[in-house]
C-alpha cells in the first residue's frame, strides 16, 4: 500500500525518467541513475535500485520499450516510444 | 481500463517466465553494480571502498529485486499458488489425515449434492428438454369443503383457453397406460393423452415428422395419430427411418405414427418416461368411462399453463378464479363449489413431485446436518493438526509472516480440502442420480423414472457449500493463530489433562455439537420408523391377506360394454370355479392405488346442506360379494348380489361415516339418496375403511353395484391362501381360454398395493435411515478423535495417576466419564433442538406425536451405545500407560 507522499515521489521519478530519456535518446538504467544525479546536481539522493521497478512499471504501461545491448557496455537500453 | 488491462496481461505472462526473468534481472542489476564500480574506481576509490559506495548508492539489493518481482508478476497469485503447493505438500505428508479429511467432506457435500440434484431433477426442473419451465405452472381443480385436489374437464379446460389473456397456452398432459404389442413381445407402456397444442407450448420438437396440429384434439375418435418417444422409436423400432406413416396398434385402434420426440425427452409427468402420445381426440380409446370430452361433469384431464414472461403465479390465479367463478355460475349443476387452482411445477398435486416434496424438504435439512458434522470433524482434525504445526506457525510469524498471511495460508488448506472432497461429492452425486428409482418398486414391470439433474445450478450450489464448508474450516486454526504467544513460543508445551477443560473447548464443542446433530436426526429416523410401523399395522379396513388384486385390460383390447359384462360374468364363473378360490369379484377402483374414485354431488332426503356447499361423495362400482372378498365388514343391511342389476331398481351401500353425516343416527336402510340425477335405495351400511390413502381421516363414501354403472376398466379381487404367482399362472389360462389376445396385470396381494401406497414414508424413513446411520459413524470418529488425542495429551498426568494408586479401572471409568460427558452435553442440546425440528416431519408421520418419547428414547440409548464404543479404546489405551515412562519422559 503505497501511502500518498510516495505516490508524489514515484510520480516525479517517472516524469524524471521519462524526461531524461526523452532529451538523451535510449539509455541503460546506470546511465539513467547517472543523468538523473546531475541534473539534479547530487541534491536528490536516489537510490538508483528504485529506478529498475519504475522501469518496468512504464514497460508495462507502453511507455518504454526496452532491448539487451551487449553485456559489457549496455546491459540494458530504454527509450521513449 | 486498457492501459490496466495490459499491465495486468504482461503481469501474468511473466508468471510463466519467472526463473528466466529473474536471471535476467539478475544480469541487469551486476551490470549497472559492475558499470557504477568502474565508475567509482576511475575517480580513484581503493577497490573496496568503490565497491561499498557503489552498494550504498544502490540501495538494498535483494529489497530491490524484491519490489521488482512484485511490480513484475502479480503477487496476489504466486503467494495463493505457493500457499497451494504447500498445502497439497501438507496433504501428501499425512495420507491417513489427509485421506479421512476428504472422505468426511465427500460424504457430506455429497449428500447434498445429491439432494441438490434431486430436487433440481424433480421438483424446479423435472421436464428436460422442456424450454422455459420457470413459465410452468400445474393446474387442478379443487372442491369446496374438500382439501387436496380434483382433475379438470376438458369443457373447462376450454373455457379458460377461450378466456384467459394472461397465459402463453394451456396444454393438458394425461398419463395413461397401455399394453403395447410390437411383434412378438408385449410390454406394459405409459403414455400421454394431450391437447393438440402440446408440442409447441413445451418447446419440443419432433425429431422425424411433426407434432399434432391443431384441430387433432377434437371430435370423437377422430384423430388416430401418435408421436412417439426416442426410445421407443430406438428400442422397439429399431431406429427405423422410414417410421413416420406407419401404424402402431394401440388398444385395438390403428393409429398413423406421424413423429418421433428428440432424445432426453421423457414428458411431462414427474415420476414415469412417456413412450407415446396421442391428441385427446382418442380419449374414450385409453380412459375408462367413455366419451368425456363434453362431459364437464367428467373431471378427469391434468393441465399446465405457460404463464407470458412477467406474469406472476397471483395475477394469473387472479384471473383463472375469475373465470371459475362464471363457470360456477354459467354451470351450477356440474360445477358449484368448484374451483381452479394454480401450483408451482414443485407442488404438482397430480404427478410425484407433490409425493416427493416433503421428502425432499425432509432430505434438505438432513444433508445439511450431515454436511456440519462432517466439517466439525475435520475442524477437529484440523485442529490437532494445528496444535502439531504451532511451532510451524511460531516460526513463520517470527521470520516476518504477517497474521493476514496465516490466515491465508490456513484457509488455502481449507479450500484445498473442500475442493477435493466437493469433486469428490459431485463423483457421488453423479452416482446417486438413479438411486431414488431404486427406492420405488416397479410397478407393473414399468420401473419409474425419477432422475437426478446436475446442471450449472447444481454445481454453483455444490460450490457454495465447497465455500462455506472452506470458511468453516479454516476459521477454527485461524482464530487459533490469533493465540500464538510468540514470547512463550519456543517453551515446549507443558503435558494436558484429561480432567480438564481448559483450551480444548474449542474441540470439545465441537464434539457436543456433532453429538446434538446426529441425535436429531436419529430421533427423526426413530419417529419414522414408527410411523411407518404404525401405518403398516394399522387395519386399512379391509384384509390385506389372502386377497389378490389384478385387472385385465379390456379396454386395451377393444371391448365395448355389452361383451366386457359377458366376459367378466364368465371369467368369474371360471375363477370362482378354480381350487382355492373362495371369492372373487370385479370393482372398479383398487383402495389405496392411483387414479381416481368416481365423485358426485348428492342430495339426501331430509338433509339440508348448509347454503353455499355443494356435498361432494366419491364412491365406487363394485359387484356381488365385494365386502366379503375384501373383508369389510357390514355394520347392517345386506351386500350386493348378481339380482342387483341393469332390470332392477337402484341400489347403494354407505359407510359409516356418511350414515352419521346425512342420516344422523337414523337407520338409513330404505332411505335414498341422489346420485347424478338418480336416486338410489341403500340396503346397507359398511364399517369406513381407508380409500385413498391409508393415513386419511374417516370421510364419507359409498358403493353402488358394478351392473348399475358399468365401467370396462374394472379390476378383479380374489379371495384365496394361494400365492399371487400361484394363481397368476392359473388365471392366465383362464383368461386365454376366453379370448388368447388379452394380457392380464400384475397379480399382487392387498398388502402390497398398501405397501406401495406408503412407499413414500418408506423412501423417506430408508433416507434418513442411511444419512443418520452416517451421521452417527461421523460424530462416533469425531468423539473417538477428541479422546485419543486427549488421552494421548495426557499421558503424563495418567501415569501420575497411575503412580498414586489410581487402577486401570479408575483410569477407564475417568476417560469414559469425560466421552460420556461430552456425549450428555451433546444429546441435552440435540433433545431441545430435535423438540423444535421434528414437527417438520409432520406430514409424514402418522399417529406418532413429534415428541413422542419412544424415538427420543431410543435415540438416546443408540447414541450412549455409540459413545461407549468410540470412548472404549482411547480408555482402554489410557490403561495401558506405563506410569514409569510417562514421568521421566
Amino acid at each position: 500500500m503505497p501511502s500518498p507522499k510516495s505516490e508524489v515521489l514515484q510520480g516525479t521519478l517517472d516524469l524524471l525518467v521519462l524526461k531524461t530519456l526523452a532529451t538523451m535518446g535510449p539509455m541503460h538504467g546506470f546511465g539513467i541513475a547517472l543523468r538523473i544525479q546531475q541534473i539534479s546536481k547530487d541534491l536528490l539522493q536516489l537510490n538508483q535500485g528504485t529506478l529498475y521497478p519504475a522501469l518496468l512499471r512504464h514497460e508495462q504501461r507502453g511507455w518504454i520499450t526496452s532491448k539487451w545491448g551487449s553485456r559489457r557496455t549496455t546491459a540494458r537500453r530504454s527509450s521513449t516510444p | 481500463m486498457r492501459e490496466s488491462f495490459r499491465t495486468f496481461l504482461q503481469r501474468l505472462a511473466a508468471l510463466f517466465r519467472r526463473r528466466r526473468l529473474d536471471d535476467d534481472l539478475d544480469d541487469e542489476l551486476r551490470s549497472h553494480l559492475e558499470m557504477s564500480i568502474d565508475l567509482n574506481l576511475r575517480k580513484g576509490m581503493t577497490p573496496g571502498a568503490a565497491r561499498r559506495e557503489a552498494l550504498r548508492n544502490f540501495g538494498g539489493f535483494e529489497q530491490t529485486k524484491e519490489l521488482y518481482r512484485d511490480q513484475r508478476g502479480l503477487p496476489m497469485i504466486e503467494t495463493t499458488l505457493q500457499d497451494l503447493r504447500f498445502g497439497l505438500r501438507m496433504l501428501r505428508r499425512s495420507p491417513g489425515f489427509s485421506a479421512l479429511a476428504i472422505l468426511c467432506l465427500t460424504l457430506g457435500i455429497g449428500a447434498n449434492a445429491a439432494v441438490f440434484s434431486w430436487i433440481e431433477g424433480i421438483l424446479f426442473r423435472p421436464y428436460p428438454a422442456v424450454t422455459h419451465q420457470e413459465q410452468l405452472l400445474a393446474l387442478a381443480g379443487t372442491a369446496r369443503g374438500e382439501s387436496g385436489h380434483t382433475a379438470l374437464s376438458w369443457p373447462d379446460f376450454a373455457d379458460l383457453q377461450r378466456n384467459c389473456t394472461l397465459f402463453d397456452a394451456f396444454f393438458v398432459s394425461k398419463i395413461m397406460g397401455t399394453t403395447l404389442s410390437i411383434g412378438d413381445r408385449a410390454e406394459v407402456t405409459t403414455g400421454s393423452i394431450v391437447s393438440a397444442n402440446y408440442f409447441d407450448a413445451i418447446g419440443v420438437h419432433p425429431i422425424l415428422g411433426r407434432g399434432f396440429e391443431s384441430g387433432e384434439d377434437v371430435g370423437r375418435n377422430a384423430h388416430p395419430v401418435t408421436v412417439i418417444s426416442y426410445q421407443l422409436w430406438k428400442g422397439r423400432f429399431k431406429g427405423d427411418p422410414q417410421i413416420i406413416g406407419k401404424t402402431q396398434r394401440f388398444n385395438n385402434v390403428v393409429h398413423t405414427i406421424v413423429g418421433v420426440t428428440p432424445e432426453g425427452f421423457y414428458g411431462t409427468f414427474v415420476g414415469w418416461a412417456m413412450q407415446f402420445w396421442v391428441p385427446a381426440s382418442m380419449e374414450e380409446t385409453f380412459e375408462s368411462g367413455g366419451y368425456k370430452l363434453e362431459d364437464r361433469g367428467a373431471r378427469w384431464i391434468e393441465a399446465y399453463v405457460r404463464l407470458k414472461p412477467g406474469v406472476t403465479r397471483q395475477q394469473a390465479q387472479q384471473e383463472i378464479s375469475a373465470v371459475a367463478k362464471r363457470l360456477e355460475a354459467d354451470y351450477p349443476d356440474t360445477n358449484r363449489g368448484r374451483g381452479i387452482m394454480l401450483w408451482p411445477l414443485w407442488q404438482t398435486p397430480f404427478n410425484n413431485a407433490g409425493t416427493l416434496l416433503p421428502t425432499l424438504e425432509i432430505m434438505l435439512a438432513v444433508v445439511v446436518f450431515v454436511l456440519l458434522i462432517a466439517c466439525a470433524n475435520v475442524g477437529n482434525l484440523l485442529l490437532v493438526k494445528s496444535f502439531a504445526r504451532r511451532h510451524e506457525m511460531t516460526v513463520r510469524l517470527a521470520i516476518g509472516a504477517g497474521r493476514g498471511r496465516l490466515v491465508k495460508q490456513l484457509f488455502t488448506e481449507g479450500l484445498i480440502l473442500s475442493a477435493l472432497g466437493a469433486a469428490g461429492g459431485l463423483l457421488v452425486a453423479h452416482w446417486c442420480r438413479h438411486g431414488l428409482v431404486l427406492l420405488f418398486p416397479a410397478r407393473g414391470g414399468v420401473a419409474m423414472h425419477l432422475p437426478g439433474e446436475i446442471d450449472w445450478r447444481v454445481l454453483a450450489l455444490s460450490a457454495g457449500v465447497c465455500i462455506i464448508t472452506t470458511l468453516l474450516l479454516g476459521l477454527v486454526p485461524a482464530l487459533q493463530t490469533g493465540k500464538i504467544d510468540l514470547a512463550g513460543a519456543l517453551k515446549s508445551d507443558s503435558a494436558g489433562v484429561v480432567g480438564g477443560g481448559g483450551r480444548a473447548w474449542v474441540r470439545s464443542g465441537l464434539v457436543v455439537m456433532q453429538v446434538s446433530l446426529s441425535f436429531v436426526l436419529l430421533v427423526g429416523a426413530g419417529l419414522l420408523m414408527q410411523s411407518l410401523q404404525k401405518i403398516r399395522t394399522t387395519s386399512p379396513g379391509f384384509s390385506t391377506h389372502g386377497v389378490l388384486d389384478t385387472a385385465v385390460n379390456l379396454v386395451s383390447a377393444g371391448y365395448d360394454a355389452p361383451r366386457a359384462q359377458a366376459f367378466q360374468d364368465e371369467l368369474l364363473d371360471r375363477v370362482k370355479a378354480l381350487p382355492g378360490v373362495e371369492s372373487a369379484v370385479f370393482a372398479r377402483m383398487t383402495p389405496l392405488s392411483y387414479g381416481s374414485y368416481s365423485s358426485t354431488a348428492i342430495a339426501v332426503d331430509g338433509y339440508q346442506p348448509p347454503p353455499e356447499e355443494q356435498p361432494i361423495v366419491e364412491y365406487n362400482e363394485v359387484g356381488p360379494d365385494y365386502f366379503t372378498t375384501l373383508g369389510i365388514p357390514l355394520v347392517t343391511g345386506r351386500q350386493f348380489t348378481r339380482a342387483d342389476d341393469e332390470k332392477t331398481a337402484l341400489v347403494a351401500v354407505v359407510n359409516e361415516t356418511m350414515a352419521a353425516q346425512y342420516w344422523r343416527g337414523r337407520n338409513p336402510i330404505g332411505e335414498r339418496v341422489q346420485v347424478k340425477g338418480r336416486w338410489m335405495q341403500i340396503v346397507g351400511v359398511a364399517k369406513d375403511s381407508k380409500y385413498q390413502s391409508v393415513r386419511e381421516t374417516p370421510k364419507p363414501f359409498f358403493y353402488v353395484p358394478l351392473r348399475q354403472n358399468f365401467s370396462r376398466g374394472a379390476g378383479l379381487y380374489i379371495r384365496t391362501p394361494l400365492s399371487p404367482e400361484t394363481m397368476a399362472s392359473a388365471l392366465m389360462r383362464e383368461v386365454h381360454a376366453l379370448d388368447g389376445n388379452l394380457a392380464l396385470f400384475e397379480v399382487i396381494t392387498l398388502q402390497e398395493q398398501v405397501d406401495r401406497s406408503t412407499s413414500p414414508q418408506m423412501v423417506a424413513l430408508t433416507l434418513v435411515g442411511i444419512l443418520g446411520g452416517l451421521a452417527l459413524l461421523l460424530a462416533a470418529i469425531g468423539l473417538y478423535g477428541v479422546m485419543s488425542y486427549t488421552v494421548s495429551q495426557s499421558t503424563r498426568e495418567l501415569g501420575l495417576r497411575m503412580a498414586l494408586g489410581a487402577g486401570a479401572c479408575n483410569l477407564l471409568r475417568l476417560v469414559l466419564s469425560r466421552g460420556l460427558a461430552l456425549t450428555a452435553g451433546g444429546v441435552a442440546l440435540g433433545a431441545a433442538v430435535a423438540l423444535g425440528l421434528t414437527r417438520l416431519l409432520g406430514s409424514l408421520l402418522y399417529k406418532v406425536s413429534p415428541r413422542d418419547p419412544l424415538a427420543f428414547g431410543s435415540a438416546f440409548v443408540v447414541m450412549t451405545i455409540a459413545a461407549l464404543v468410540a470412548c472404549f479404546l482411547p480408555a482402554w489405551r489410557a490403561t495401558r500407560t506405563d506410569p514409569a515412562r510417562a514421568l521421566r519422559d
